[in-house]
């Protein structure tokens, strides 16, 4: 325990009557183990832990974040739109002042969610943690926000929505790609030619148990994090690293989560994966409500933690010290890499493919990047799902300078839809909170 | 006939309602407060005479004597062995002094994760019983899930004791800190209430009645008295009880409504969801102890008839404390009533005095009685309202965990409002306009808990738990542990769900004709392990809710 008692909120919502399919991960069960070890341990007594009921997202907080096709209502259910309202009600009750941080312990999770939804991937429709992100801002003002995702699979899609923008830094610690889904997260993709260092993978290798996740923690996210100087710290707070998770392969402990939490101290946390539903979210939950709440977690643990048989090997320690040695070396690099990447291009192309897991749909997509000093630079996508559905977006982002604005507005207007290949055309404004569609 | 009788801090009421549950005769004495049993046949001395005692059916009491114990701690030493496991530091359980920690516990699936250790749960018992405590408390984390490992402990210590209070019997809710302190409680009162129940039994004796007599309590439900002595706990708060079940009892509306008890002191909120009562969610709170003792929902706040009224810092500040009485009554500082008596909403005491405590606190702010004592009451009106919304703010803001609950849960809107107490009848309309709700003054409101406490039905509640993975079945409130076959459904689980609730309450002297039951939760989960369905975890909860019990199809004998 580093801190006093903190004021913390809890925003739980479980919802015990819905699954992706009976016996998926993502199924009614998952938190209801995890709301007998809350309930029964009394956290909600103890003064200092208050629970709050979510709202609902509307459709306009999603259209602040995503490009949703053919639109918001066809690619989310009520479930999402109640795990995204969690998600803001953790903000809002942080940024009133109500309570110093908040938990959103809510599903389903949103972190593989990108900005163009044809569908859902990785068991996520909509990107939680992004919606929350763009209501913080539009309702508080533009801040510099940190979302550091300790889930165990790589955090793609806040990663793609992030990409772009300055003002956001995306740190994602989890098992190396080449063994995991979704196959990416390598330290080499470091942010677009706009925010470059504002995207940091940590990619771990197997088996990494408490010593390395820590050590991770002290030695480059926390410098990283004193560099950039946030306004908020935000935990994607996945629990999958946990050594008895059966999708994963990671050491991670109750008592490790909670250490992060303590030590990383997050204004607001939200819940993403994590399936070992009996043995593992229970006491990862405890834990991280005790860290975040400044109580006395040093008794929080497994039934049948055993220290001896999860310790990673002296390799694999090793292996962390080099790699984080190195992802410091290149975030300390970041504006040499950021030359070399824009050359003096105007615009910034990639291709890339998208495939939904969970729904079955390939993607392919051409983004385009204004590059830009002055904001996080206009952004068009031409995105085609399972080669029959194309839509076009032009994305002006927040804070956009006037140069951006004007070029976006133009392409939006000089496209009209059944005159090229496109069913659809989107317009996101987000400084103006505006979203057209055509 | 009903003999319904309320034992308060202040005055003993005693009621006797016919078959037709009308209030044929009433009385109100002193309590007395050394002996309650002085005022309990005083009370009841002026109402009964020979006949009626002959045609008495039941005798229905609500006391503060568990509350009074507890608040004065006239309360046993006790001793608490606690089996909590990993989780909470223990330190922060510890409940006195007397509190052991002893290894082993039961995990969220209600498997032993751990044994005792008898070497352990010996050496506890013997230096508790070194110190001379004859009560032992004996609480498990998650004992409502397997109660085996309380069950155990009790086996190594039985006789060592006068009484053990097992946390699992309790209540069927989790949380292991309210368990301890709701054992701790029935422990520490369990003597002293004992006693009570043999006093009651020996005076019914006396006068010569075989009638069965009940206990109401903290949850508005009655239970037969030696019932009740197993689990005295229960019978905390069993006071507001009567007085939220005696606005039922003289109104028996059917819709959404909000109750006041408008004292001296502090004003009480209540509210009915349908006529019902609601119920706190998790257990009542005595003494700031939160416990798992299932009760009605009532708030109280410091604003009521004699609260003192004062200029602060250019506010009108109206409570917490009450100094005295009223100044038209010779207290020391102006109150609410005297702003309603110079209003003429209300003719009791001096109004003279009364002009002169608005003239008191208007003198400050440059008011005229009149304008002084109109803002008092709007003001006084004002906080009691704002109070009401922020509760009902408060349960329709309830977090619920269904996607089905969120989209369509019942949100609680009252149409009528009750009001009982002193300034009842001045303050009521203006009430009612501020809260939007049609006003009530009951009848025989002065009575109000007795005949509350007279009518109220029996009320229970179980907890049932199936997991066809490990074939066990729980209900713990009855210390059932069995297996079951994996085959094991749902409709299986609430048909014997719905047969041990109504033993149960036919044990605690429910009459059939009330046995009105409500499955209260309703779940079944599948358990997938390793992408296989490994069986089902049924969770079902059942309850006689509270409420008033019905009249007899004959309309019994009138007297």
């Amino acid at each position: 325990m580093t801190a006093g008692k903190r004021k913390t909120g809890l925003v739980f919502f479980p919802a015990f009557d819905w699954a992706i399919s009976p016996t998926h991960p993502e199924r009614e069960e998952r938190l209801l183990y995890t709301q007998d070890q809350v309930f029964e341990e009394g956290l909600l007594d103890l003064g200092n832990i208050f629970e709050f009921k979510p709202g609902i997202a509307t459709k306009e907080d999603v259209e602040r974040v995503h490009i949703c096709v053919p639109d918001v209502e066809r690619v989310t259910t009520e479930s999402h739109m109640i795990s995204a309202g969690g998600a803001i009600t953790a903000a809002d009750k942080v940024m009133s002042g109500e309570v110093d941080n908040a938990f959103a312990l809510v599903r389903p999770p949103g972190h593989h969610a990108m900005r163009i939804v044809h569908g859902a991937r990785g068991f996520c429709n909509i990107n939680i943690e992004a919606v929350m992100i763009e209501h913080i801002r539009r309702k508080y003002g533009r801040r510099r926000i940190a979302i550091v995702d300790t889930d165990c699979h790589h955090g793609d899609g806040t990663q793609d929505i992030f990409w772009h923008d300055p003002d956001t830094l995306f740190l994602s610690i989890h098992q190396d790609g080449r063994t995991l889904y979704p196959g990416s997260g390598f330290p080499e993709e470091f942010g677009g030619p706009n925010a470059v260092g504002m995207t940091v993978n940590i990619p771990l290798p197997p088996q990494t148990s408490e010593e390395g996740f820590l050590y991770v923690l002290d030695h480059l996210i926390l410098p990283i994090l004193d560099d950039f100087k946030p306004d908020l710290v935000i935990n994607s707070a996945g629990q999958d690293n946990h050594y008895t998770d059966p999708i994963t392969d990671m050491q991670f402990t109750a008592q490790g989560y909670a250490r992060l939490n303590d030590r990383l101290s997050p204004d607001i946390a939200v819940l993403e994966g994590g399936y070992s539903v009996e043995t593992a979210l229970p006491y990862i939950n405890v834990g991280i409500i005790l860290a975040m709440a400044g109580l006395d977690y040093s008794q929080v643990r497994e039934p049948d933690y055993d220290p001896e048989r999860i310790r990673q090997s002296a390799d694999t320690t090793r292996y962390i010290e080099r790699l984080s040695e190195g992802i410091l070396g290149l975030w300390k690099r970041r504006e040499e890499q950021k030359q070399k990447i824009r050359r003096d291009s105007e615009f910034i192309r990639r291709r890339r493919s998208v495939y939904y897991d969970t729904d079955h749909i390939s993607e392919e997509q051409t983004e385009e990047v204004r590059v830009c000093d002055d904001c996080g630079g206009l952004v068009t996508i031409d995105s085609t799902a399972n080669y029959t559905t194309r839509i076009f977006a032009v994305v002006v982002p927040g804070g956009s300078c006037p140069a951006c604005r004007r070029k976006g507005e133009e392409i939006y207007g000089s496209r009209s839809r059944g005159d090229g290949p496109y069913q659809h055309i989107y317009f996101q404004d987000r400084d103006r909170d505006l979203y057209l569609v055509k | 006939m009903i003999l319904g009788i309320d034992v308060g801090g202040t005055h003993t009421d005693a009621v006797l309602l016919n078959g037709r549950f009308e209030v044929v005769a009433s009385a109100k004495v002193l309590t007395n407060p050394e002996n309650l049993i002085v005022s309990f046949r005083e009370a009841t001395s002026r109402i009964l005479n020979g006949g009626d005692l002959k045609q008495l059916e039941r005798i229905v009491l609500s006391t503060t004597m568990s509350t009074n114990a507890i608040v004065q701690n006239r309360v046993d030493r006790v001793g608490m062995i606690l089996a909590g496991g990993p989780g909470l530091a223990p330190e922060t359980l510890r409940i006195n002094e007397d509190t052991r920690f002893i290894s082993g516990y039961v995990s969220h699936r209600g498997l032993e994760a751990a044994g005792t250790d008898e070497r352990e749960v010996r050496d506890a018992a013997d230096s508790l019983k070194k110190k001379g405590i004859r009560h032992l408390g004996i609480v498990g984390k998650f004992s409502t899930r397997n109660p085996g490992l309380e069950q155990r402990i009790g086996d190594l210590v039985e006789g060592d004791f006068e009484h053990l209070s097992f946390g699992h019997r309790m209540s069927g809710n989790l949380n292991y800190p309210r368990r301890i302190a709701t054992t701790y409680l029935n422990a520490a009162i369990w003597r002293v209430y004992n006693r009570f129940v043999e006093d009651i039994l020996r005076f019914t004796a006396e006068i010569g009645t075989t009638a069965p007599v009940y206990i109401l309590k903290a949850d508005g439900g009655t239970s037969e008295i030696s019932q009740s002595a197993k689990y005295p706990v229960g019978t905390i708060l069993s006071g507001p009880a009567a007085s939220i079940m005696g606005i039922l009892s003289l109104t028996a509306g059917k819709e959404d409504a909000v109750a006041l008890d408008i004292g001296g002191t502090t004003t009480d909120i209540a509210l009915f969801a349908d006529g019902v009562p609601l119920l706190e969610p998790f257990g009542v709170t005595i003494e700031g102890r939160k416990t798992l003792v299932r009760g009605l929902q009532t708030r109280s706040i410091g604003v009521a008839g004699d609260s003192r009224v004062r200029w602060e810092q250019g506010e009108l500040r109206i409570g917490p404390e009450r100094e005295g009485p009223a100044m038209a009554f010779g207290g020391p500082f102006p109150t609410p009533t005297d702003a309603m008596i110079v209003l003429g909403l209300t003719k009791i005491g001096d109004r003279e005095k009364a002009v002169a405590a608005m003239d008191l606190l208007g003198g400050e702010a440059n008011a005229s009685p009149g304008e002084t004592a109109r803002i008092v009451f709007e003001k006084t009106c004002g906080l009691i309202a704002d109070a009401v919304r922020e509760i009902l703010d408060e349960i329709n803001n309830k977090p619920v965990y269904t996607i089905h609950e969120m989209l369509e849960g019942k949100i609680i809107e009252p149409k009528v409002l009750y009001v009982v107490g002193g300034p009842a009848e001045a303050m009521a309309p203006r009430l009612g306009e501020l809260l939007g709700c049609r006003p009530g003054l009951p009848k025989h409101a002065e009575v109000a808990n007795a005949v509350g406490a007279a009518l109220a039905r029996t009320t229970t509640e179980i907890t049932l738990l199936a997991d066809t993975e490990k074939k066990i079945l729980t209900i713990v409130e009855e210390g059932i542990r069995q297996d079951i076959p994996g085959r094991f459904s749902r409709d299986d689980a609430l048909f014997i769900c719905r047969e041990k609730l109504l033993e149960r309450a036919l044990k605690m002297g429910a009459r059939e004709e009330d046995l009105i039951m409500e499955i209260i939760e309703d779940q079944e989960f599948n358990m997938v392990r390793g992408f296989y369905t490994t069986g089902k975890n049924i969770r079902i909860k059942a309850q006689i809710k509270p409420g008033l019990i019905s009249p007899r199809k004959d309309g019994g004998t009138p007297s």
